[in-house]
């Protein structure tokens, strides 16, 4: 059977170079980087590199990239991080409805603490409107946070002049980049952003490990404390070869990002424009223009998202209904729901999320085979029922 | 010269199937555990397969098991997410001097924030006398934090005498035991004793970013790390599927591959106390931790030379913890056991691994007499005295 893995925005698959580089790290570069003898010299010298690769993909300097165990642990070291330093009691942060769960749930953690938090709402597109920023901001407001693409719809927010609203009045500004880091360029100077969340497994690099970019003057708690890591602002022996990991998959994204935006996009069009004609009742969710290149997420009516990614699995196709991290729930996506969409639609949504390794192939193959399997769903379906 | 590993404490080298199987997973297992398609049921096999034999290693139920990214983040959660759900309770933390920094950082924390910290002190070998914690336990204790195994002297606390005074006189406390020394080296893991108890993998030769939480069911504790339903939603986080696999395994060669270290460490001592001078911080081999001594040799009063004078001849060690080596401030374990002198400026930590050989601890010990004998005739007080003026000392 055709196996196709359309699910990269859940996790990508670690690229062969990368998982060599990992392996001699561990076999021959196993040292402690913070001991002094060779080993830990020769440790050193390779979690120097990778800081410098990863620092590149975003026009960092490398002093400015804090090395932690993922996407998620980096947006708590932003959000708390902050916080802590800043205060909680009668500040007020800004953030938006469609944030990944990471950041959400350390806001909720804060708001149990007395900060005030505000969620933006969204347009129909995913977008943060700058208007609204605009006018949350206080004199109290700590810190705003607003992802640069969303992990279930694609949708790519302003950073640059959300940014600019918050810097004029002198509030601290995080982005959550681990959608977009390895797709989009991204130069964190430009942006003039305080803060940035990557990730490694989601650009073809190891999980467990992830980075969190700290402007230079820019200041946060830790989360774990203990040591003299990363300049103490994480605690914990590094993660050597996951660390050297990432800053190869960083290093190899940044080369081909040019080729593989292209060829993301090429793909992603192909997709849409398949799905959406080879079936009634469907629609795009997310900005048509301003998404990620490798997303592609659609509402199809009467038919359940589940039902139809069950259907997929079995015929060897990887998607998602939404986010990787909540596909235990049976809650609608909150993100589908911010946009303003039906429950019905909500729960009616398919993900599929290109990676470097898809052809055309694998996307007609999602082309010809859907509309079938939306065919049978929806003879069994009772919101169906009398339709067509 | 054949290199000789003896900072094990410090980090180890893995066993060569762990990256084996880590390159396996990256390859072929790669989804994400949270995904309902093939590739993630796939992942969230290993990931439980995994949990599974592990908590059978240490003796617990599987989902009392909770992966993190390591020893430390495993104590700071330890920490902070026991003490701020009990807040209401009290505000008395107990610890002893010499715990890791991970435990007294965060503790240093939540003094700032109000908590009464109680640091106790250790005897000359760095163990807790049960009677100095039974004066300190209050009512309003809320948490007891000590650990199994210091990692810098090898010292072993006795939680079966301290455990039931906790119980007793503290009965709201929750019990920490920071047991990343101890695991795959002691027979006991303090499970029985303790609501929750951190482990590491590097430190067994496993790989480096992955670690765990034992957390005994029922036990109340705030997650550190928040946002999404991973590690039943008390970790937030992409599994780190290869890296917990890879320390399942590494556990497993552990108990199949170990070796016996406490005759190596009691050869180490011998051949070591043969050069004039030399003494010992910590417990003596049979006291304390079987991979762990900590030596010093008068006349020789900064230990970062002699750890460079043995790096010089194939021979890796350290001045004690790795997370200190860069600064050059006494160990706050060797301060705490009143050590003084060259027993505190000029001590060494030996650290024995799984793959250690009698040979290697033969070339340790010339290496060393070779260095001390080297570096104390540079210094002008080995060329008036002579060795056996230190023989005396000992």
């Amino acid at each position: 059977m055709r196996r196709v893995y359309l699910d990269n925005a859940a996790t990508t698959p670690v690229r062969a170079e990368v998982a060599e580089l990992i392996h001699e790290y561990m076999v021959k570069h196993f040292g402690n980087p913070s001991s002094v003898h060779w080993f830990g010299r020769e440790a050193r010298r390779g979690l120097d590199r990778a800081r410098e690769q990863v620092a590149g993909l975003i026009g960092a300097h490398p002093d400015e990239i804090v090395f932690t165990s993922g996407g998620t642990e980096a947006d708590n070291l932003a959000i708390k991080g902050v916080a802590a330093l800043k205060g909680i009691q009668g500040k007020h942060l800004i953030t938006s409805a469609i944030e990944h769960h990471a950041i959400i749930h350390s806001t909720e953690q804060l708001e149990r603490q007395g900060l005030q938090v505000t969620y933006l709402a969204v347009d129909e597109h995913g977008l943060v409107e700058p208007d609204h920023l605009a006018h949350a901001l206080r004199p109290e407001t700590i810190l705003a946070s607003v992802m640069l693409a969303n992990n279930e719809v694609g949708t790519i927010q302003p950073i640059r002049e959300l940014a600019a609203l918050c810097r004029a009045k002198g509030v601290l500004f995080h982005t959550d980049a681990v959608q977009a880091a390895g797709q989009l360029d991204i130069d964190v100077k430009a942006l003039d952003v305080d803060l940035m969340s990557i990730s490694s497994h989601k650009l073809y690099g190891p999980k467990g490990i992830g980075a969190l970019y700290i402007r230079k003057g820019c200041r946060v708690e830790p989360l774990a404390h203990g040591g003299g890591h990363e300049r103490k602002r994480r605690a914990g022996t590094e993660n050597l070869p996951g660390i050297v990991g990432f800053g190869l998959a960083a290093e190899l994204s940044r080369q081909e990002l040019p080729e593989r935006r292209e060829h993301l996009e090429a793909l992603r069009d192909r997709l849409v424009q398949g799905i959406l004609g080879g079936i009634s009742h469907s629609r795009l969710n997310g900005h048509p223009q301003l998404r990620l290149p490798n997303n592609c997420n659609v509402s199809i009516e009467f038919v359940e998202g589940e039902s139809m990614l069950l259907n997929l699995d079995l015929l060897g196709i990887a998607a998602s209904s939404g986010s990787a991290c909540t596909s235990g729930a049976l809650e609608p996506s909150h993100v589908l729901l911010a946009m303003g969409l039906s429950h019905e639609l909500a729960h009616g949504s398919l993900r599929f999320s290109l990676g470097r390794q898809n052809t055309a192939g694998d996307v007609d193959y999602v082309i010809s085979t859907l509309p079938g399997i939306v065919a049978r769903l929806r003879e069994i379906s009772p919101l169906h029922a009398g339709r067509e | 010269m054949a290199e000789v590993y003896l900072d094990n404490s410090a980090t180890t080298r893995v066993w060569p199937e762990v990256p084996q199987l880590m390159e396996s997973v990256y390859r072929d297992q790669y989804g994400n555990p949270s995904s309902l398609h093939k590739r993630g049921v796939v992942a969230e096999k290993v990931l439980d397969t995994s949990r599974q034999e592990l908590a059978a290693a240490v003796g617990c139920h599987p989902h009392e098991l909770f992966f993190t990214s390591g020893g430390t983040e495993a104590n700071n959660w330890a920490v902070f997410g026991l003490a701020g759900v009990r807040k209401p309770r009290g505000k008395r933390i107990i610890t002893t001097a010499v715990e890791h920094p991970s435990i007294l950082v965060p503790l240093d924390v939540l003094a700032e924030r109000g908590f009464e910290v109680i640091r106790l002190p250790v005897d000359w070998r760095g163990e807790l006398e049960a009677s100095r914690l039974a004066a300190a336990l209050t009512p309003d204790t809320v948490l007891v934090t000590i650990m199994a195994v210091n990692n810098e002297v090898g010292a072993v606390q006795d939680w079966a005498a301290l455990s039931p005074l906790v119980r007793e006189r503290a009965p709201h406390a929750a019990v920490h035991v920071d047991a990343v020394q101890a695991l795959a080296k002691l027979p006991l893991l303090c499970l029985e004793q303790a609501d929750t108890v951190s482990f590491s993998a590097h430190k067994l030769h496993g790989p480096q970013g992955v670690g765990a939480l034992y957390v005994r069911e029922g036990t109340r504790i705030q997650p550190l790390i928040f946002g999404g339903e991973q590690e039943r939603k008390l970790r937030a986080g992409t599994e780190n599927v290869a890296g917990v696999a890879g320390f399942a395994l590494a556990v497993r060669l552990c108990r199949e591959r170990g070796q016996e270290l406490m005759q190596l460490l009691h050869e180490l001592y011998q051949g070591l106390s043969d050069i004039p001078g030399f003494g010992c911080n910590g417990p003596t081999p049979g006291a304390g931790a079987p991979h762990i001594l900590n030596a010093y040799f008068e006349g020789i009063p900064r230990g970062e030379v002699l750890v460079h004078a043995l790096a010089s001849r194939g021979v890796y060690v350290s001045t004690g913890s790795a997370c200190h080596s860069r600064r050059s401030r006494p160990s706050h374990v060797l301060s705490a056991m009143h050590r003084s002198g060259d027993a505190l400026t000029g001590a060494v930590r030996f650290s024995l691994g799984a793959a250690t050989t009698r040979e290697e601890i033969r070339q340790a010990v010339a290496a060393t007499a070779e260095a001390v004998a080297e570096l104390r005739l540079h210094s002008g007080k080995g060329s008036r005295s002579g060795a056996a003026g230190y023989g005396a000392l000992r």
